[in-house]
């Protein structure tokens, strides 16, 4: 074979390992987006079937016996408010970490990160407790304070890693130019970290939305979220494998689309710092 | 009354005491740098004065008004960073603007402003690029250019030349030589160029381990060093500084004997060099650098002391050949064994 040849081979067996890969990681979700439109009867048939009529009885049942809206609007309430809440935090705490370093900056931040390695089940006990006596339970409050929380780590780390983008002298020379410190937050600090601040807080709307374990054992019919509406078609009557699809489809698909429209800023978000 | 005055300053970084003690008073429209080796603590100097750093102890005065804790912002000062520090979002008209609209300029003055330190930096057709569009020289000139526009009562220079090439980088120089020729400004300079410090300077400022070494104009200090770090410093190729073992005195029939433990300076310039047999002592050439406009031969003397030697006209030496050494001995320096200046009576 010759060298042409050989990267001609390569390339193709590239392109085939990187299209097993993506449709490997999209079958889930394909194959739900397919159960949705599904009867009950078609979706565990034995084998599977690719080639069905489709129908949209299974949304209709869905929003029928629930309030799709009720809970989209629980989803969207908690994922902004955790969102600007988060970043409202860890803007000045990455300020400080970037620009005021101390002898213990980089423990903190190792600190911070180490509270997402502990799993979540092992504060919930505490939490649950906490969340009750205060009469929070199934409110967006607590969820709204818990997704916060959870988020905030990693927010302060991404938005860190940005300002470390920046060189000090810049904020240095704005005051010498006479600025006072918000000044210098909102003229020279903010423009130049608008992009890190748009993937932080993206990032945050998407995990927020997502998020499932506290949702469903913080909320309930009152306060839950999307991910409250989806685990309520697996109980208590048996599985309903449609509309559960269903419902997993209305819940996923805002932020889907979101996430599409804003595909360009996350990925850079997520990278920042690997490459120059 | 001084302009600026430094009343005792020192500065710690826990434990390391990186300023330790420094006194200085800076005349209105004085030209000051400070110059010394990398970790002498001449930046931290600066930003203490620009108000970037807190001080320790001591206080800063300028115009008689004690400024010591006043922020950056407030105590009128204008300082060009060493990389240039411009805001990367805005233009070079925005950059230059900035701090006048922050202290809420007239329109229609700031614009007669940036315009006029525009034309005097030859800015005038960049005004709306951004800085990434501009070459390491133009950045340099709007950051220069950014303190201009706002008249500040003392500039302040961080090594401002040495993120630029060799020519670029002489150049430049003149030109804020002539800048503060016509604009009069006190200035402060930073540099551990001990030749931008030479061309610039009223008057340097040799610091070294936190601690002001010495103070005077360029040719004080290169004619009359107060040590032996100072006459090293100041001067290239450096001053020679032989130790007395290897010169115990200016040949046999000299009066002159230097006591033991002393060094002697000697310039490049004042090492002569003659035929061989005359002068005080033998050498031997061992490495000739001819640049053109001079000449720096390297010799080893018999007792194996190693000199350099600066003439301007071209020599007919080469490497093996043996020659005399008359010292110009008006120019001799002697230090004692702490490396202070002494006298021989």
């Amino acid at each position: 074979m010759t060298q042409l040849q050989l990267n001609m081979a390569m390339k193709v067996l590239r392109t085939i390992l990187a299209w097993g890969v993506a449709l490997l990681l999209f079958f889930p979700l394909g194959w739900l987006v397919l159960t949705a439109f599904k009867t009950e009867l078609q979706a565990i048939s034995v084998p599977p079937l690719l080639f069905f009529t489709p129908t949209l009885e299974n949304f209709s049942i869905v929003q029928e016996r629930s309030d799709y809206m009720h809970y989209a609007t629980n989803s969207l309430i908690t994922s902004v408010l955790s969102t600007i809440l988060g970043l409202a935090l860890a803007f000045p705490a990455a300020y400080a970490m970037a620009f005021i370093k101390g002898k213990y900056t980089k423990d903190i931040l190792m600190w911070m990160l180490s509270t997402k390695m502990m799993p979540a089940v092992g504060a919930l006990v505490p939490i649950y407790v906490v969340a009750q006596t205060t009469g929070l339970l199934d409110s967006l409050t607590v969820l709204t304070i818990i997704f916060t929380l959870s988020n905030l780590p990693i927010m302060v780390w991404m938005l860190y890693s940005n300002f470390k983008e920046i060189p000090g002298e810049i904020l240095e020379a704005s005051r010498m130019d006479g600025a006072t410190l918000w000044q210098e937050f909102r003229l020279v600090l903010l423009p130049l970290t608008m992009g890190g601040l748009a993937s932080t807080g993206l990032l945050c709307l998407v995990l927020s939305w997502n998020e499932a374990f506290w949702s469903l054992n913080l909320s309930s019919a009152k306060a839950g979220t999307l991910a409250f509406l989806i685990a309520s078609y697996s109980s208590p009557e048996g599985l309903f494998w449609a509309k559960l699809s269903a419902a997993s489809f209305m819940a996923i698909g805002p932020i889907v689309v979101f996430g599409w429209f804003s595909q360009k800023q996350l990925v850079q978000g997520l990278t920042f710092g690997a490459v120059k | 009354m001084a302009y600026l005055e430094l009343r005792g300053i020192e500065k710690s970084f826990g434990e390391a005491r990186v300023i330790k003690g420094v006194n200085l008073e800076i005349q209105p429209g004085e030209f000051v740098v400070f110059v010394g080796p990398s970790g002498c603590g001449k930046s931290t100097l600066l930003r203490l004065i620009a108000g970037l750093e807190t001080t320790t102890a001591g206080a800063i005065l300028l115009e008689g008004r004690d400024i010591t804790n006043l922020p950056s912002s407030k105590r009128d000062l204008a300082m060009v960073f060493q990389s240039y520090a411009l805001y990367p979002h805005m233009s070079v008209y925005e950059n230059m603007s900035f701090a006048l609209k922050l202290a809420k300029a007239d329109p229609a003055v700031i614009e007669e402003k940036v315009a006029r330190a525009a034309n005097i930096l030859n800015l005038n057709d960049y005004l709306k690029r951004t800085p990434k569009e501009l070459s390491g020289g133009q950045r340099q000139r709007v950051a220069i250019g950014r303190a201009i526009v706002r008249a500040p009562k003392v500039f302040l220079f961080d090594e401002p030349l040495s993120n630029l090439d060799a020519a670029l980088r002489g150049q430049t120089r003149i030109e804020i030589a002539k800048l503060h020729r016509d604009l009069g400004a006190t200035t402060i300079y930073v540099t551990h160029d001990q030749v931008e410090a030479m061309t610039l300077a009223d008057r340097v400022v040799v610091l070294r381990d936190g601690v002001i070494e010495q103070v005077g104009t360029p040719l004080d200090l290169y004619d009359r060093p107060a040590n032996q770090f100072v006459a090293q410093f100041i001067g290239t190729p450096q001053m020679n500084v032989i130790s007395a073992a290897k010169i115990p005195s200016f040949g046999p029939d000299s009066k002159l004997k230097i006591p033991d433990g002393w060094f002697v300076g000697l310039r490049p310039e004042s090492v002569v060099l003659v035929p061989g047999g005359a002068g005080h002592f033998r050498a031997k050439v061992e490495l000739i650098e001819a640049l053109g406009a001079e000449t720096l031969i390297y010799v080893s003397t018999e007792q194996g002391a190693q000199l350099v030697a600066r003439q301007t006209a071209r020599t007919g030496l080469v490497v093996g050949d043996s020659v005399g050494i008359e010292i110009d001995t008006t120019t001799v320096h002697f230090f004692d064994a702490l490396g202070r200046i002494a006298a021989i009576n």
